[in-house]
């Protein structure tokens, strides 16, 4: 029970992992803001719920922890996109222009 | 009346998770704080339908289950065209009309296109969503109204 509790967790864990690297690689091969934002939001939406849930399986039996890590990841997804969505729109005022495929 | 029951609720689960003291003292204290925050939000007159929106607490669990398998699907598109072929994409800016009545769906609505990875939301109008895609096809996807209408199943 505890061996598959581990598996789950270090499962989660190090495809949390590897979905921050995606985005972090995203925001250097995509061209301009709008789409760097895009590859941004890999790491915010399930890069970061994936290691929480991961880390909310590292602690059988503690509930306490287990509901903090749950107010964590709730708070993430309701002030990620709004963060994202302020910054988006600061940056479209600002006079950014998104990049068009050239046809 | 039943929008100040909710709030206590609400806060007092949200003391308890916290805390993990459950001595005489503490508790007393952890009730008093939160009375004193409901006196406080009850004055400031900001305990109404749009604060604490009890209809749509009781149905946005399964909306998040609904959301959550979005978010993985579009997670799954995105960092394929990262990794395999970052020259695929095409980005678009588009306006995309909605049918949310209040500002709360409004706001539910932006916010779970921004939360999906490919489409953020530049801006939001009274009837009508600007987004801004990094694939055209995720936009004709959101012109069919299937998040629209998951949305507008909160409120009914």
């Amino acid at each position: 029970m505890n061996f598959m509790l581990d598996a789950i967790s270090w499962f989660l864990l190090a495809s949390g992992c590897f979905l921050c690297i995606t985005g972090g690689l995203g925001l250097f091969r995509f061209p301009d803001f709008f789409t760097r934002m895009h590859a941004a939001s890999i790491t915010d939406s399930l890069g970061s719920g994936l290691i929480i849930v991961g880390l909310a399986f590292q602690t059988p039996g503690d509930w306490l922890v287990v509901a903090k890590l749950g107010f964590i990841l709730v708070f993430i997804f309701f002030t990620s996109p709004t963060a994202s969505h302020a910054l988006a729109k600061a940056a479209l005022h600002a006079g950014q222009k998104p990049w068009q495929k050239q046809t | 009346m039943r929008h100040i029951l909710f709030l206590t609720a609400g806060l007092a689960f949200l003391w308890l998770a916290n805390s993990g003291h459950y001595s005489g003292l503490i508790l007393s204290l952890g009730a008093l704080s939160i009375a004193f925050v409901v006196f406080v939000t009850i004055k400031m007159k900001v305990v109404d339908a749009e604060s604490q929106p009890v209809r749509i607490s009781y149905r946005i669990p399964l909306y998040w289950l609904w959301l959550s398998k979005q978010i993985i699907l579009s997670n799954i598109s995105v960092v394929k065209k990262i990794w395999f072929s970052p020259s695929s994409i095409d980005p678009a800016v588009a306006r995309i009309k909605t049918s949310q009545t209040s500002d709360l769906g409004r706001v539910i609505y932006a916010n779970s296109i921004t939360l999906t990875p490919g489409t953020v939301t530049l801006d939001v109008t009274e009837d009508e969503v600007e987004v801004h895609v990094l694939c055209r096809e995720s936009l004709s996807l959101l012109q069919n109204g299937v998040m629209d209408q998951q949305v507008k199943r909160l409120e009914s």
